[in-house]
């Protein structure tokens, strides 16, 4: 069978951008919301291809919002792109340095460990009244390229088309890379790091590579997160918003690139609509569900597409 | 001199409110391999228990002293309620699967608790204050500390001891270091593994709902506290080494000398320095303090 997913994403893409023209604000937010959670779960559904689940991802998440909040406070630049290069720069430095003794840890140990690295954060970020301790502060994003679009009437569609063209570029590359000799390693190492070895890969290498890469996209959508909300604070980094996108992960499941951005859509329309009618069962719904999934479901939601398309060997 | 005994003693107390939310959450791990993210909300259930229990009991009349006793069957009630209920209505089902899946397993029970909570209680903080002022407080050097601190430090004492000692000298307790150790080799010997798991986690339920109950006069009750809780009472029990008694006790200790050195000299490093003891030690030793050894997987 023809692999169809890059078909399917741009065409996606294509349909979003379109189609962005004659929604109304609140669901073109919702959308941009949806895309900034699934570029997040993308790198998370690489990390659990990899046998590993994230319970501190918030803090490449916060790491990248926080890094394009201030990047006028330290740089006097407030350009979009170079807000998200920053992001991309300071998450890949610090989870390749993090990475070095991450990739030791497997299971519990690596949920756990990334856990307290992401709390060192909300602890940091907490505490420093200079970033407006919990409260946070707004961030203001006023151009773009150079080119001054805020006032212009179309920022929020601008904002939009940005985090859909980042979201699709994600997609892309990251299907391309699960493709490549290195990123099937991935589903080898979850099954057996030993033999992995023995056939001469790295399991630490494959683990150190991929975590970087789910640390980036976090820390991209957590950019875009801030430019498309325009306030940040330390909750971010909390362990409960990582658990959110462990949350996605499984419900989506993980076995294609276009999954995380369903579970993200999902994910936020639901999330509004709980909010706005009953706020407090919203998290009844999310563990019943949750549980829901892992007993029935184990591969998550996207394998109700795949499953009869399937041929059972045995 | 003065901020070094109160260092000391803050850091004793919060040490021992540290074990005494830690203790059961290490049991069920060293036990069943659950780590149970569901243990913060057993945490806030007992305190929010305890808090309307108590108050309604002292509103009646009866005399203030009675309070502890309450306060008490509030933990017993809590945790022989909730803790058959999800042992044999949802994690019984789900033992043969992978730890991590068990952990995500906890984290929507945890979920669902939080919301049941708010059902329950609302969202307005509950105040249990009589316990904390019935017993008087004692000084030292100028510094002025309430007794219930003391109570604290006897609780977190008594249980560690009593648990040592059940799993040490009594033959239910071998029977759970039997199970520990392997559960097929235990099950072989005619142990009923079953009933165990069911028994510890119900031991485990009761103890997180104690450390509510004993934390509900310090504090105001309210959402979140299970969420803030549970991931202080991580921190301990993976310091410690998953599933070591004395780990917890020593990683407690740790934990809670270092959290109160940072409030009293650096008080910006409060929650960060909590974490920062954590990301050391598994720096150092991934497994915790305390952890044994485990055979390689192939």
């Amino acid at each position: 069978m023809p692999d169809k997913t890059l078909t399917f994403t741009s065409i996606a893409a294509l349909t979003l951008v379109i189609s962005g023209g004659v929604l109304p604000q609140w669901a073109i937010f919702l959308v941009t919301v949806s895309l900034c959670y699934g570029t997040v779960v993308l790198g998370m559904i690489l990390l659990a291809r990899t046998g590993l689940v994230s319970f501190g991802h918030g803090l490449y998440y916060c790491l990248g919002a926080y890094s394009a909040g201030t990047s006028k406070l330290f740089w006097g630049i407030s350009d979009l792109i170079f807000m998200l290069l920053t992001a991309i720069i300071l998450t890949a430095t610090i989870s390749f340095a993090l990475g070095f003794l991450l990739r030791k840890y497997r299971s519990i140990f690596f949920a756990m460990l990334s856990l307290a690295f992401s709390m060192i954060l909300y602890g940091l970020l907490s505490k420093s009244s200079y970033l407006g301790s919990t409260d946070g502060f707004n961030v203001t994003t006023q151009t773009i390229f150079g080119y001054d679009f805020l006032d212009s009437g179309y920022a929020r569609y601008i904002i939009f088309l940005i985090t859909t063209f980042t979201a699709w570029l994600c997609c892309f590359l990251m299907h391309l890379y699960l493709k490549s000799n290195k990123g099937r390693l991935a589903d080898a190492v979850k099954d057996n790091e030993l033999r992995v070895e023995y056939l001469g890969a790295s399991a630490a290498k494959i683990i150190h590579t991929n975590y970087v890469i789910s640390a980036v996209l976090a820390g991209l959508g957590g950019a875009l997160m801030a430019i498309s909300i325009g306030h940040i604070d330390p909750e971010m980094s909390y362990w409960t918003t990582s658990g959110e996108f462990v949350f996605i992960t499984i419900m989506a499941g993980t076995s294609s690139v276009l999954a995380p951005f369903f579970g993200s859509m999902l994910f936020t329309t639901v999330r509004s609509f709980a909010y706005e009618y009953s706020p407090d069962t919203w998290q009844l719904l999310l563990g019943t569900t949750m549980l829901i999934i892992i007993i029935f479901l184990p591969d998550g939601l996207w394998s109700l597409f795949t499953r009869k398309k399937k041929h059972r060997s045995v | 001199m003065n901020s070094i005994v109160a260092i000391i003693i803050d850091g004793l107390v919060y040490s021992s409110w540290l074990f005494i939310v830690a203790v059961g959450l290490t049991l069920i791990y060293g036990v069943m391999k659950i780590l149970n993210i569901a243990h913060g909300s057993f945490y806030a259930i007992g305190a929010y228990t305890a808090a309307s229990l108590t108050g309604s009991w002292l509103a009646l009349g009866y005399d203030q002293s009675t309070a502890f006793l309450i306060m008490l069957f509030s933990a017993v009630l809590v945790g022989f309620t909730l803790g058959p209920i999800i042992e044999r209505g949802i994690l019984k089902y789900m033992y043969q699967r992978d730890e991590i899946v068990l952990v995500l397993v906890t984290y929507a029970l945890f979920l669902m608790l939080e919301d049941i909570i708010k059902l329950i209680w609302g969202v307005n903080p509950y105040f249990l204050y009589q316990p904390y002022g019935l017993l008087g407080s004692f000084e030292i050097v100028e510094l002025t500390y309430p007794n219930y601190n003391l109570l604290l430090i006897g609780c977190a004492i008594t249980i560690g001891c009593f648990l040592t000692w059940f799993l040490q000298k009594t033959r239910h307790g071998k029977i759970l270091l039997a199970v520990i150790h392997d559960r097929e080799i235990a099950s072989t010997q005619g142990i009923n593994v079953d009933r165990v798991y069911f028994l510890t986690f119900t031991l485990g339920t009761v103890l997180a709902a104690l450390g509510g109950v004993l934390t509900a006069p310090m504090i105001s009750v309210q959402p979140g506290i299970g969420a803030e809780t549970i991931v202080m009472a991580f921190a301990v029990v993976v310091v410690g080494g998953l599933g070591s008694l004395p780990g917890a006790a020593l990683a407690a200790i740790l934990i809670g000398l270092v959290r109160s050195g940072a409030v009293h000299l650096f008080p910006d490093l409060d929650l960060f320095s909590i974490y920062l003891v954590m990301a050391t030690v598994l720096i150092f030793k991934p497994k915790g303090l305390f952890s044994a050894q485990e055979e390689r997987q192939i």
